[in-house]
């Protein structure tokens, strides 16, 4: 019985995903039609067939993640390191204000990043949707990286000096190399944040043209009917971030075996 | 503290003659140094000079500010006051990059990413070494460890003895003026240790560089050291060879923190002629004056025991006997209440009368660092007096108008500890127990941050938390 009902919210949490999936092996244009498997949607993605604005906005896409993921991975591992030296009150203090931007709403992060640049007269555009996303993506470094520095052994830094490295010789032979599996987890989170984010997004792309994944294929379905070949590329991108998320959790489960060991 | 002045003044001139003949034989001097945190002193007026070549330790109890003192010389902490030098360079500001000596950590702080070579080769690498020095040099280091063919190995696969090892050839190899060594063996078990000790007296030897050497154990202190250091409370205690330190502890802590030992309160007589535990002895020491209250502190393994007969010197009946290995570990009450550690090859079960002996040669005597409670205090009216941040009342004063600046005595048995701390007046916590054969001496730190002495025949606990009370009658207050 509770495997039935297990299997039943399984399928009911899926079932879009599965549809979507399932309908981008077949030609029909509508969605819901079957007209017999083809791949013919995936090579005329690849092809180029479909509109320029598509894959311009995927391209967007991956490289505001990319960027954001990589500057959100440095600043929110220099924090960590800044965070974890603190007196243990201003730690707490600190790490709780870290905490608030995950918790807090999207559409808020949105808004308040909206009015922000509004008010400061910045142009919208590539670099706010940039800006915004470290905004979000960082505190998640900073939680992914924080746990390896308390793993670590608290005098290693000061034996790298004792040695006769400076401070900024000890940092990048010694404590880098010691957070960097939580640098990478905490990159592959920000990098999938960051594709996934629409709401953030919205408020802060502006309106000169640009376009993500995310907020083209709002666009699109607000004009009525999508195009077919968004199909196959959110099975494609599903199955990406399934795996990085699978790639995430592997890693997780190593740190904890090697703790115990 | 004569003694120690003396070592100050002669190592003072012996700096000046280091000066004058352009070679110090001082490698490290630690001039009143004082460190604190917030505004509690970690380090009070710390002076050390340490001589090129020696194997000096810091002994004390947890807390008494010996890494602290040990971090200052290696540069991770710097002082609040005073001045560090090695090797006749002033380092107080230094950062630890740049002082010519190297750490042996507790708990190792081998760099789990790299493998035991690249450990030991750090220090070369960020001088820039040509590779083949180098190796070389790593390969002697292991070599002088005993871990020859352990270069490949991953540290994280290397037992604590082993990484221990890694961790001292990992800073010998850089050839350091000076070898700190902050409890290296603490994470070792006995067996391990006791063989670790024996191999870094050796590795002292063959490099000949000057170890400091941080450690709690006061066995491994004994063993190991050319000169002991020990502290307490941030203050260095007493600065002595092994021998010293264990056969003339300058004051009762040093005497209870080295080995074990019987220490009464006592009265010196006249010199030679000492009376404790109701009964007088020869002993050797002199120069205290007459009818001296001093404290006298008695080595287990100095008291003889046999059966009761003419020669005793005292009697009691044996209250427990326990078998330690080499001897028999007794104690002994006499008919009026003096209790004493006993250490004999032969066993005297418990409830069998005996008789105790003690030679004049090993009764030590010390001078009293105090005879009783003393206090910075303000008279508030004639019956009130203010000091440790309350005010109590006293007997009536008169001659000394209120407002004036008093001195404050009260003698060690009429402060009264309560087990509720809202019973006393004041409160504070037990932070060091001495058994003086018949009751405790306990010091009390008080929540006024200073500390208060007391007698008293209950048993507390270190770290209690006590309330405190006076009798009025028991408050003398003498013009300051």
């Amino acid at each position: 019985m509770a495997k039935a009902y297990l299997w039943l919210l399984l399928v009911l949490l899926y079932a879009p995903i599965l549809i979507i999936m399932i309908f981008s092996f077949t030609e029909a244009k509508v969605l819901g039609n079957w007209t017999g498997f083809s791949t013919k949607l995936y090579s005329s993605l690849f092809a180029g067939n479909v509109q320029h604005s598509l894959i311009s906005a995927l391209w967007n896409t991956f490289a505001i993640a990319m960027l954001a993921a990589t500057i959100s991975t440095l600043l929110g591992s220099i924090a960590a390191i800044g965070i974890f030296n603190l007196r243990s009150g201003a730690r707490q203090t600190i790490n709780f204000v870290n905490a608030i931007p995950m918790m807090n709403a999207d559409i808020i992060t949105g808004i308040s990043l909206f009015l922000l640049f509004v008010s400061f007269g910045i142009s919208q555009g590539f670099t706010t949707v940039v800006l915004a996303h470290i905004t979000f993506c960082t505190p998640y470094v900073v939680l992914s990286v924080m746990p390896r520095l308390k793993k670590m052994n608290q005098n290693v830094y000061e034996a790298a000096l004792d040695l006769g490295a400076t401070p900024f010789q000890a940092l990048h032979k010694v404590i880098f190399p010691e957070i960097r599996p939580g640098m990478i987890s905490g990159f592959i989170l920000a990098f999938t944040l960051s594709i996934d984010d629409f709401a953030v997004t919205i408020f802060t792309i502006g309106n000169e043209g640009l376009e993500t994944l995310s907020t083209f294929i709002y666009a699109d379905a607000r004009k009525g009917g999508l195009t077919p070949e968004l199909r196959p590329l959110s099975t494609i991108i599903f199955v990406t971030v399934l795996v990085l998320l699978i790639v995430i959790n592997k890693r997780a489960e190593k740190q904890k075996t090697d703790k115990i060991r | 503290m004569p003694l120690f002045r003396e070592a100050y003044g002669l190592l003072f001139n012996l700096i000046v003659w280091g000066y004058i003949m352009q070679k110090s034989d001082c490698i490290i001097s630690v001039e009143h140094v004082y460190k604190y945190y917030g505004e509690k002193a970690v380090l009070n007026d710390v002076n050390l000079f340490v001589r090129k070549g020696e194997f000096v330790t810091i002994l004390g109890p947890s807390g008494c500010g010996k890494t602290t003192l040990l971090r200052l010389i290696a540069g991770f902490q710097t002082a609040s006051e005073g001045e560090i030098s090695i090797a006749g360079m002033e380092i107080t500001q230094t950062p630890p990059h740049k002082r010519p000596v190297n750490t042996v950590f507790q708990k190792y702080a081998l760099f789990p990413h790299l493998n035991v070579f690249n450990n030991i080769a750090f220090g070369l690498k960020l001088k820039k070494m040509p590779s083949a020095t180098i190796e070389k040099k790593v390969k002697q280091a292991l070599k002088m460890v005993g871990m020859t063919d352990y270069e490949d190995r991953d540290v994280d696969s290397l037992s604590g003895g082993q990484q221990q090892r890694v961790a001292i050839a990992r800073a010998i190899v850089n050839e350091p003026e000076v070898l700190l060594l902050d409890e290296p063996l603490a994470a070792l078990d006995l067996k391990m240790r006791k063989d670790m000790q024996m191999e870094l007296k050796e590795m002292h030897k063959s490099l000949g560089i000057t170890f400091v050497y941080v450690t709690h154990d006061q066995e491994e202190a004994l063993t190991l050291s050319d000169t002991i250091v020990v502290m307490s409370e941030g203050k260095i205690q007493q600065i002595g060879t092994p021998m010293d330190i264990y056969n003339e502890p300058i004051n009762s802590f040093v005497a209870d923190f080295i080995g074990e030992s019987n220490i009464l309160n006592g009265v010196m007589i006249k010199d030679k002629r000492v009376s404790f535990a109701g009964h007088e002895f020869e002993c050797v020491d002199e120069g205290f004056g007459e009818n001296a209250p001093v404290d006298v502190v008695i080595r287990p393994e100095d008291i003889y025991i046999f059966e009761p007969s003419e020669a005793a010197m005292l009697t009691g009946t044996v209250t427990s006997s326990i078998f330690k290995g080499v001897h028999f570990e007794m104690m002994v009450q006499t008919p009026n209440g003096y209790e004493f550690m006993v250490q004999d090859y032969h066993c005297f079960e418990a409830g069998a009368e005996v008789g105790l002996l003690v030679k004049p040669f090993d009764i030590h005597v010390m001078k009293k660092e105090r005879t009783c409670n003393t206090f910075d205090g303000k008279l508030v009216d004639s019956t009130h007096v203010e000091f440790l941040g309350c005010v109590f009342e006293c007997k009536e004063v008169t001659g000394i108008e209120p407002e004036t600046p008093v001195k404050v005595e009260i003698d060690f048995q009429d402060v009264i500890l309560e087990d509720n701390e809202e019973d006393g007046k004041l409160t504070g916590a037990v932070k060091f127990i001495l058994y003086k054969g018949n009751h405790y001496h306990l010091t009390v730190f008080t929540d006024w941050d200073e500390d208060i002495f007391v007698d008293t025949n209950d048993v507390w606990d270190d770290g209690d938390r006590v309330g405190i009370t006076i009798a009025p009658e028991n408050i003398r207050i003498v013009h300051s």
